[in-house]
C-alpha cells in the first residue's frame, strides 16, 4: 500500500476535523477524496504529507510511519497545496533548481533535473522567463514539477485545478495522468466530481471528517443512480407518453412538464429515446443527459446539502 | 549537517535574486533612509541641539543606523508571514530540507541588506558631515553591535512573522515608527519629559543607538541615567535578551505549525 491509514483522528480546539478515517491506497493508483469544503479533506493530506500532526489512529505513507519516520516519508513524497509556491520573481528554470538543491541534489544534478522537468512539463520554450509571465495552467505545471523534483512515489494534490478555466484544468489532469502512468501513486483532494471520475481509480467521500463512501468511481455513480436523461414536453397531455417511453423507473415532475429516469448506455439511450417521442407524435421542447451533480451525491450519501464555507 | 549550509545558502539566494529582479524595489527601500537623512539634518536639524553640544549631523546618524536596523523588523515579519500564507513554509516543511537552513538563509539574506543598508547611511553621513574619529577598529564595532541587534530582531520578526497574516504584518510599521522615536535616535532624552524619558533611554534601540555614538566618538554621549553610561554593555545585553525571548517563542510557534 502507498498510503495506509487507520482511524486517523485531528481535533481542532475540540471540533473533531477528522473523526475516524481510514484509507487504503495501492501503489499506481490514484485515490480522489471528495467532500464539500470543511469536509476534512485537506487536514487528511497535511497529516499524510507530515504537515500536522495527528491526535489518533496511524498513518504509514510509501512503507514509512508519518510521526516516527517522517524523514523518509519527506523524501518520498511530493506535496502540491491550494495555492501556487512558485516564486514569480524566479524564471522557471530557477524555481526547479531552487527546488532540487533543496532536496539535496548537487548544482549539476539540479540543473539536468531541472531541464527534463521542464521537458516532460511542456515548459521548456519557456524556461528563461519569469514565472510571473506565466499563465495560470503554465504555473500549476511549473508547480507540479516543483513537487516531482524526486520522482516522489506519493504525491498529495490539494485541489489541483480550483481556479483554473476548463483548458488549464485538462492540461493539469493530463500531467497527472501521466505521472500515474509512470507508477506513481496520487492522492488528490477536490470538490469536483467530474475531476475525481476523470483521474481518480479510487473515491472516497468525506462528509464532517467521516468516510461516507468509499470505492471506484463506476460503483458510486451506479450507487447514485448515475446518468439521467430528462425530458421536457410541450403540453401536460404528453407527460403520460413520455413517461410511458423512458420505462418503467421514470419520474414524473409535472410542474415542470419534465420526465425523467436513470439510464446506462447514455447515447444509445438518447437516440431510442428521440426516436420514440417522434414515432409517438410527442413534442419535445428539450432532451438531455445530465449527470448528477455534487450537490446531488452529497445529498444522496449525506442526506444533507454540500455547504460551501 | 553540511546540508544545513547549503540550505540556508540557497534560502538566502532567493531572496537576494529578488532584490537583483526588482532594483526599482530596492531602489524605493533605500530611498526611505536617505531622504530621512536629508530632511533630518536639514529640515529638522537647524531647529535641534544636542544635549551637552555638538553638531547635529553627527548627533543624527547613529541614530538613523538604529532606525534603520529596527525597521528591518518589518522586512523579516513580511518575508516570513508571506511565506506561510502562501504554502511555501508548508512546502519548505515537508520537504527533506533542513529546518534549521530555512531560519538560518533568512537570517543571511536579512544580514547582507542590513550591512548594505548600513554601508549606504554612512556614505550620506560621510556626505553631509558625518565623521567617525576614533579608528576604523572602533567603528567597525560599531558597525557589528547594530548588526548584533539586527540579528536579534531577525526572530522578533520571524515570531510575530508567523503570528500575523501578511495583512497585518504591513501594518507594523506603525509599532516599530514610534518605537524608533521614543529613543535617543534623533532628540537627547534628557530633553524629554521624565516618564518618556526613562522610557527612551532603557529602549534597546538607544542603546545601541548610544554604544555606536560612543564607539564613532560623536556627540550626544552619556547622561545620568546608568542606561545611557552603560549603553555598550546594554547594546551587547539587550539583543542577548531579545534572542533568548523570541528564539524559543519563534521555534515553538513554527512547531506549533504541526498542530
Amino acid at each position: 500500500m502507498a498510503v495506509l491509514a487507520e482511524g486517523l483522528r485531528k481535533t481542532f480546539d475540540k471540533k473533531a476535523a477528522l473523526d475516524g478515517i481510514d484509507l487504503t491506497v495501492p501503489a499506481g493508483t490514484v485515490c480522489g477524496l471528495l467532500g464539500p469544503n470543511g469536509a476534512g479533506k485537506t487536514t487528511a493530506v497535511r497529516i499524510l504529507a507530515t504537515l500536522l500532526r495527528l491526535d489518533g489512529g496511524r498513518a504509514e505513507v510509501a512503507g514509512f510511519d508519518v510521526v516516527r519516520d517522517a524523514a523518509e516519508v519527506r523524501r518520498r513524497v511530493g506535496l502540491n497545496g491550494q495555492q501556487s509556491t512558485v516564486d514569480a520573481v524566479l524564471t522557471g528554470r530557477e524555481n526547479l533548481v531552487m527546488w532540487g538543491r533543496l532536496y539535496h541534489l548537487s548544482r549539476r544534478q539540479a540543473e539536468r533535473r531541472a531541464d527534463e522537468l521542464l521537458e516532460q512539463f511542456g515548459l521548456t520554450d519557456a524556461a528563461g522567463k519569469r514565472a510571473k509571465t506565466y499563465s495560470g495552467g503554465m504555473r500549476r505545471r511549473l508547480d507540479l514539477a516543483s513537487s516531482f523534483i524526486m520522482a516522489p512515489q506519493v504525491l498529495f494534490l490539494d485541489e489541483p485545478t480550483t481556479g483554473l478555466d476548463p483548458r488549464n484544468r485538462g492540461e493539469v489532469w493530463r500531467e497527472v495522468k501521466r505521472l500515474v502512468a509512470e507508477g506513481t501513486t496520487v492522492l488528490l483532494t477536490t470538490q469536483y466530481l467530474d475531476e475525481a471520475d476523470q483521474l481518480a481509480d479510487q473515491i472516497v467521500v468525506l462528509d464532517s471528517g467521516k468516510v461516507v463512501a468509499d470505492g471506484p468511481p463506476d460503483q458510486l455513480k451506479s450507487k447514485l443512480g448515475g446518468d439521467r436523461i430528462e425530458v421536457v414536453v410541450r403540453s401536460a397531455g404528453d407527460l403520460g407518453a413520455a413517461a410511458r417511453i423512458l420505462g418503467a423507473a421514470a419520474e414524473v415532475d409535472a410542474d415542470n412538464f419534465r420526465v425523467s429516469a436513470a439510464v446506462e448506455d447514455r447515447v444509445a439511450a438518447l437516440t431510442r429515446v428521440t426516436r420514440d417521442l417522434a414515432d409517438a407524435g410527442v413534442e419535445a421542447e428539450d432532451i438531455a443527459l445530465r449527470r448528477p451533480t455534487l450537490d446531488e451525491v452529497f445529498l444522496t450519501l449525506t442526506g444533507h446539502k454540500a455547504v460551501a464555507a | 549537517m553540511i546540508y544545513a549550509l547549503t540550505d540556508s545558502w540557497v534560502v538566502a539566494k532567493r531572496d537576494l535574486m529578488h532584490w537583483i529582479r526588482e532594483p526599482v524595489r530596492v531602489f524605493a527601500g533605500m530611498l526611505y533612509p536617505v531622504v530621512s537623512v536629508l530632511i533630518f539634518a536639514f529640515v529638522f536639524g537647524s531647529a535641534m541641539s544636542v544635549y551637552g553640544g555638538g553638531s547635529y549631523q553627527e548627533f543624527l546618524l547613529p541614530g538613523m543606523l538604529g532606525q534603520a536596523i529596527a525597521f528591518g523588523t518589518a522586512a523579516t515579519m513580511m518575508v516570513v508571514s508571506l511565506d506561510a500564507s502562501r504554502g511555501v513554509t508548508d512546502r519548505f516543511r515537508a520537504s527533506p530540507m533542513s529546518q534549521t537552513g530555512v531560519v538560518a538563509g533568512r537570517s543571511i539574506a536579512d544580514l547582507v541588506n542590513s550591512t548594505l543598508e548600513i554601508l549606504l547611511l554612512v556614505l550620506c553621513g560621510l556626505a553631509i558631515g558625518w565623521r567617525w574619529h576614533l579608528g576604523i577598529v572602533s567603528a567597525l564595532a560599531a558597525v557589528g553591535l547594530l548588526l548584533w541587534l539586527r540579528f536579534a530582531l531577525i526572530w522578533v520578526g520571524i515570531y510575530f512573522g508567523l503570528l500575523l497574516k501578511p495583512e497585518a504584518s504591513s501594518a507594523s510599521w506603525m509599532v516599530l515608527f514610534p518605537l524608533t522615536m521614543f529613543a535617543n535616535t534623533f532628540v537627547s532624552p534628557e530633553l524629554m519629559p521624565p516618564w518618556l524619558r526613562l522610557v527612551s533611554e532603557w529602549n534597546p534601540i538607544s542603546s545601541t543607538v548610544a554604544a555606536c555614538r560612543e564607539l564613532f566618538g560623536n556627540p550626544g554621549v552619556g547622561g545620568d541615567s546608568w542606561a545611557a553610561q552603560h549603553a555598550v554593555l546594554l547594546a551587547i545585553v539587550w539583543p542577548l535578551l531579545l534572542v533568548a525571548i523570541f528564539w524559543p517563542l519563534s521555534v515553538r510557534r513554527y512547531r506549533d505549525l504541526s498542530r
